[in-house]
């Protein structure tokens, strides 16, 4: 409305109009209970007004009106739930193509780091019209990624990845608020989306120096030795990771996970957790030994080994759709 | 205490006001009866509310314990289950006695009543005894949480080829220490009570007729028991075969 | 026209008050009216404590920018203001000083049913309270009165240690209450109270009850934790160390949401009674209404991780406890609906606890109705973490549970005090908290849903205007609370004398004189008439006054 008193926030994504239409509804169905209750009171209230000489009359209560005041409410509470259910689900499911983000939290500010490589600090530029998935974890205590235009909001944990994604549709600047009390600058943890044209979001990428994030995640690999086990070529003593991400993993104790963000991050920090089929536990914990945002690169990586986009995974006895068959006990290539 | 405008009983009471009343009823009562179920009741509630307090540790403990079952494994085989088994018989024993002593308070044999009291006495003090063995172990073998925690290259049981996670081992140490400490503190408030019971006994305060702090006494001891029935297994017996 | 019919008794009698002098007496009493009067004086002292932060609070927001106090001092004024009000004030409020003091007389009993116990929950309040403010004196607590890890066991270096053990020790003086309370209702009614003859105070004190001692000890031995893992650097709940901040969540929500009922409740009790003593009728559908008490007390306990839903828990998770929380929705509003079905065909006096009841039904139906928003899954993502919730939970806590403290304390002061408050004051008092209140806490709804979050100090330009609204009301809001301070105090020195039942309201305790003898009745009384018998009430007044005019004439 007024620049300087607004009263609506701005609808800047897909998911905005349909948080937007659900708090409408609600702002109807909860004005005309006010209204209800209100008038009532007030009306009873000047209506039966003490006078002298008539006396109230004693009414015990009306079950039939209990029922209907009890069960009515409660259908429209489904409604509500419904609903409310519905946005959710779209809000927390990220769509399959989704340019990926890897968004740092630390006290106080945002890091951020395309897939493409450009990197941020509390600042986030995207184009118009494409969909965006944040994958986040944070450094040291919880935040939360919060972006009151497109409607959004997530905590971000230390020791975890969480998933947040939008779809911007109209460019301009808008706030993102670390939404969880996290110390002393806590509401200095203030950020912008800055949302582009889709030609100016192009220029503003080339200007870029460093490489795609998987390309620094290939590089760590080899710095730290991962190549030396998770072999490419032959059956290493570590599982060959082409084609992992994404798709079921048998694990020694008989449980079936699948291989997503956080179990890349787990087997890095706690190999022990979730030992594959097959294979022993030799893997040596990397806890203490990589940062947060080489972390990022690394999951990065084993992400670009995988199938292009948009293939469900397969959970059949198919060989090519899982991990690489375990190896015969005792022929472990050295 | 009262006077003659306040506290009066109409006649349809049933109360014994009139004539001789035990010492022991308190005024705001209107019986014996009363009083004797209040006391009950009030004990139960607050074992109630001692339940949803270890209950909390408890949780804590499952969810741990189901995420990290080989560390916790581990963990376990550390502490000592014969002491912990022999615990388990004293604390049962001591059950045992407290249930003879109000026996003997119902049937008038003051000299059972105060040789009982002072057995489930012994008994606590054995136990606590005990468990500073334990935890001197613990002590020496760097097992206590903190600074000076150590648990490396402690193969999980059945996987002689995987070492334990020391960070998730000392999760299952700092919840052994805070539940079995818990317990041992509700054990010495428990001497303490049981101290002032004996006291009382020997003051020749419990009659057949009334000896309701024995029996709200007894309830607590036996809570106390209970609790250490479930920490038992849960702590010391995991995934443990003969 | 007020309904006090001021017939003072000319000689000053025995009673609670006058029976004994000095602080011995007082310290040491077992009385439960006197332990309701220390009760009195301690949480009002916290009240404006809590009260004085939430001052400095709004006036550093009605600037954007930081420039009242420093980041880490407002992070310790609104941590504190958080722990003072919940802990210290409105979870022992209402029911350890109006239910201390009514509960045994409700039921016709001469006290609680240990009142060496109800002694002991006060000093452990004191103590909890003394820890508390030698906290807050010597360095503070900044992380919010939710405590996150690993914020509050890694990360800060305040006074967490200290803080946690306040509150615990205070914990204890509710578990305490709560467990006199349960004894006493089930043992010690007089002959004749059945449990269907039962005020609804009582009934909603009940449900208070089962929370209090089923809930507290959680969050007790969270925080023995809490304090366990910062002192000895255990990895707990901190997953640098193999732990997990969620469970620290959902062991902490668990007592806290239930926490909620356990300061509305009996804000709910009182306005039962207002309503009925001021329409001169029963309330309608008393039984659901007693039901209603219990079935939030249940589905309270169901409902924790609606305070989660974007902390990382599952999206299964979020649909169950989303449902749940409808659920215990439905029991308050039939409440209100009850409540407003009284005042049909009822005979309604405006005088002032009348008024504070009004303002409740207004405002907690406001709050509770935000609730709704709450629960659904798509908004709570916008709105959690914003001054949405801010808003929603002060309609509820002081536009519900503080509204009816202050219509309950008017209701029942006469007997309490033995004096009348001044009326017109009190009318206007009620006025200025209504007003100030909507001024404080409507324009939160707006901030929030616009995307304020809480615990800003500093925030974009474009909020300033509605948190100048909200700093202006909150002034408001504060004369309306320092003018009952004022008059009550005013009326135990000046005010007439009350008679024993000013209102003629129904009820065992305006069977007690004004004040009440400690021991509260001659004799026992024997119960024979339901709960609220207004038409019978009535119908005697009528008669005596038909006969006083008859003397006259």
């Amino acid at each position: 409305m007024f620049d300087n008193f607004p009263l609506w926030p701005q609808r800047a994504s897909t998911l905005a109009g349909s948080v937007d239409a659900l708090f409408i509804f609600l702002l109807i169905v909860t004005g005309l209970m006010t209204v209800l209750v209100f008038s009532a009171v007030i009306y009873f209230a000047a209506r039966y007004r003490h006078r002298r000489g008539v006396p109230a009359e004693q009414i015990e209560g009306s079950t039939p009106l209990e029922l209907t005041w009890t069960f009515i409410p409660l259908a429209i509470f489904m409604v509500i739930f419904a609903w409310g259910a519905i946005v959710y689900f779209k809000e927390r499911t990220p769509p399959r193509d989704a340019t990926e983000v890897y968004v740092v939290a630390k006290q106080w500010m945002w890091k951020l780091e395309h897939a493409e490589g450009q990197r941020e600090i509390n600042e986030l530029h995207v184009p118009v019209g494409q969909d965006v998935k944040l994958i986040m974890t944070s450094q040291d205590v919880i935040h939360s990624f919060y972006v009151p235009a497109f409607r959004i909001k997530q905590d971000v944990l230390p020791g975890r990845y969480t998933i947040e994604w939008f779809h911007p549709t109209k460019a301009g600047t808008y706030h993102i608020f670390c939404a969880e009390y996290c110390g002393t600058q806590h509401s200095g943890m203030i950020g912008s989306i800055v949302v582009m044209e889709p030609a100016q979001y192009e220029a503003w990428m080339s200007g870029s120096p460093s490489g795609p994030l998987s390309v620094a995640g290939e590089k760590i690999f080899a710095e730290l030795g991962c190549a030396t086990c998770h072999r490419m070529d032959t059956q290493g003593r570590g599982p060959n990771l082409l084609g992992v991400f994404g798709k079921p993993v048998q694990l020694e104790d008989g449980r079936t996970v699948i291989a997503d963000e956080n179990y890349v991050r787990e087997s890095i920090l706690d190999p022990g957790a979730k030992v594959v089929q097959g294979f022993k536990p030799v893997m040596p914990t990397f806890q203490g030994l990589v940062s947060e945002e080489q972390l990022n690169a690394l999951v990065a990586y084993v992400k670009s080994l995988s199938k292009p986009v948009g293939q469900p995974s397969v959970k059949t006895a198919s060989g090519q759709e899982m991990a690489p068959k375990a190896p015969a006990k005792g022929s472990q290539v050295e | 205490m009262s006077d003659s405008t306040t506290a009066t009983h109409t006649p349809t009471q049933t109360s014994v006001h009139e004539g001789l009343h035990n010492p022991a009823l308190l005024h705001h009562f209107a019986t014996e009866e009363q009083q004797r179920n209040s006391a009950s009741l009030g004990m139960w509630i607050f074992l109630a509310t001692e339940v949803m307090f270890f209950g909390g540790l408890f949780c804590a403990y499952l969810i741990y314990r189901g995420w990290f079952f080989g560390d916790f494994a581990a963990a376990s085989k550390s502490i000592d289950a014969t002491l912990g088994a022999t615990n388990t018989a004293v604390l049962i024993c001591s059950s045992l006695t407290v249930v003879l002593a109000i026996w003997a308070a119902q049937t008038s044999r003051r000299a059972l009543m105060l040789v009982m009291l002072a057995l489930t006495m012994l008994f606590g003090c054995a136990f606590l005894g005990i468990k500073g063995i334990e935890y001197k172990d613990k002590f020496e073998e760097h097992h206590v949480p903190g600074s000076t925690f150590s648990f490396d290259h402690v193969p999980i049981p059945g996987h002689p080829d995987q070492y334990a996670n020391p960070q998730h081992a000392q999760i299952f140490f700092a919840l052994y220490f805070v539940m079995t400490g818990l317990h041992a503190i509700h054990m010495v408030i428990g001497l303490g009570i049981f101290a002032w019971l004996f006291w009382m006994a020997w003051k020749g305060a419990f009659t057949p007729e009334y000896h309701t702090p024995l029996e709200i006494g007894g309830l607590y001891w036996h809570f106390v028991d209970i609790i250490w029935i479930y920490l038992f297994p849960l702590l010391y017996l995991i995934d443990r075969h003969p | 026209m007020s309904m006090a019919t001021a017939i003072a008794p000319p000689v000053e009698r025995e009673n609670y008050l006058n029976k004994e002098y000095g602080v011995g007496s007082w310290l040491l009493t077992t009385d439960h009216k006197r332990i309701a009067l220390l009760y009195l004086m301690s949480i009002t002292f916290f009240f404006f404590i809590g009260g004085f932060f939430a001052l400095l609070i709004r006036l550093e927001l009605l600037t954007p920018i930081g420039d009242l106090v420093q980041a880490d001092t407002y992070n310790k004024l609104f941590t504190q203001h958080g722990m003072v009000m919940v802990f210290f004030f409105l979870i022992p409020s209402i029911p350890a000083v109006l239910g201390n003091f009514l509960v045994p007389m409700m039921i016709g009993a001469k006290d609680l049913a240990f009142p060496r116990v109800n002694l002991l929950s006060w000093y452990l309040y004191i103590i909890g309270g003394a820890m508390m403010v030698h906290c807050m004196l010597t360095g503070g607590v900044d992380t919010g009165w939710t405590f996150y890890t690993p914020f509050s066991t890694a990360y800060t270096n305040t006074k967490i240690v200290e803080a946690g053990l306040g509150i615990f020790v205070a914990g204890f003086s509710s578990i305490l209450t709560g467990l006199n309370f349960i004894v006493t209702i089930h043992r010690m009614r007089a002959p004749g109270m059945t449990w269907s003859r039962l005020p609804l105070f009582i009934w909603a004190h009940y449900a208070t009850s089962i929370i209090q001692i089923l809930g507290t000890p959680v969050v007790a031995i969270t925080i023995v934790l809490v304090a366990v893992e910062r002192t000895l650097h255990l990895g707990i709940f901190d997953p640098k160390l193999g732990g997990d901040p969620l469970l620290f969540q959902h062991l902490f929500w668990f007592y806290s949401h239930p926490a909620v009922y356990i300061m509305i409740l009996p804000s709910m009790g009182i306005v039962s009674e207002i309503i009925s003593c001021f329409s001169r009728k029963r309330i309608f559908g008393y039984h659901f209404v007693a039901i209603s008490s219990l079935s939030i007390a249940v589905f309270g306990f169901l409902v924790w991780a609606h305070h989660m839903f974007v902390a990382g828990i599952s999206l299964y998770a979020a649909l169950v406890f989303s449902i749940l929380s409808y659920s215990v929705a439905v029991p308050s509003a039939v409440k209100v609906f009850n409540w407003t079905a009284t005042l049909y065909k009822g005979s309604i006096h405006y005088d002032a606890p009348m008024l504070y009841a009004f303002g409740f039904l207004g405002l907690f139906t406001i709050g509770g109705l935000t609730g709704l928003f709450l629960s659904a899954l798509g908004i709570d993502v916008h709105v959690t973490d914003t001054y949405f919730v801010v808003a929603h939970f002060h309609y509820i806590m002081v536009g519900g549970a503080v509204m009816g403290y202050l219509g309950g304390m008017h209701f029942w002061w006469p007997k309490i005090s033995g004096k009348l408050y001044p009326e017109a004051w009190a009318k206007l008092a009620a006025l200025i908290v209504f007003i100030g209140f909507n001024l404080t806490f409507f324009p939160q709804f707006i901030l929030g849903y616009l995307g304020m979050p809480r615990r800003y100090y500093q925030y974009p330009a474009e909020f300033q205007i509605l948190n100048v609204f909200s700093t202006a009301g909150a002034t408001i809001l504060g004369i309306g609370y320092v003018l009952p301070m004022v008059y009550f105090l005013w009326s135990m020195r000046y005010g007439k004398p009350a008679p024993d039942n000013p209102w003629n309201a129904a009820g065992l305790e305006w069977k007690t004189a004004s004040p009440p003898t400690t021991y509260n009745f001659e004799e026992e009384p024997v119960v024979t008439w339901e709960a609220y018998n207004y038409d019978e009430i009535d119908a005697e007044q009528n008669k005596k006054e038909k006969e006083e005019v008859k003397v006259v004439g």
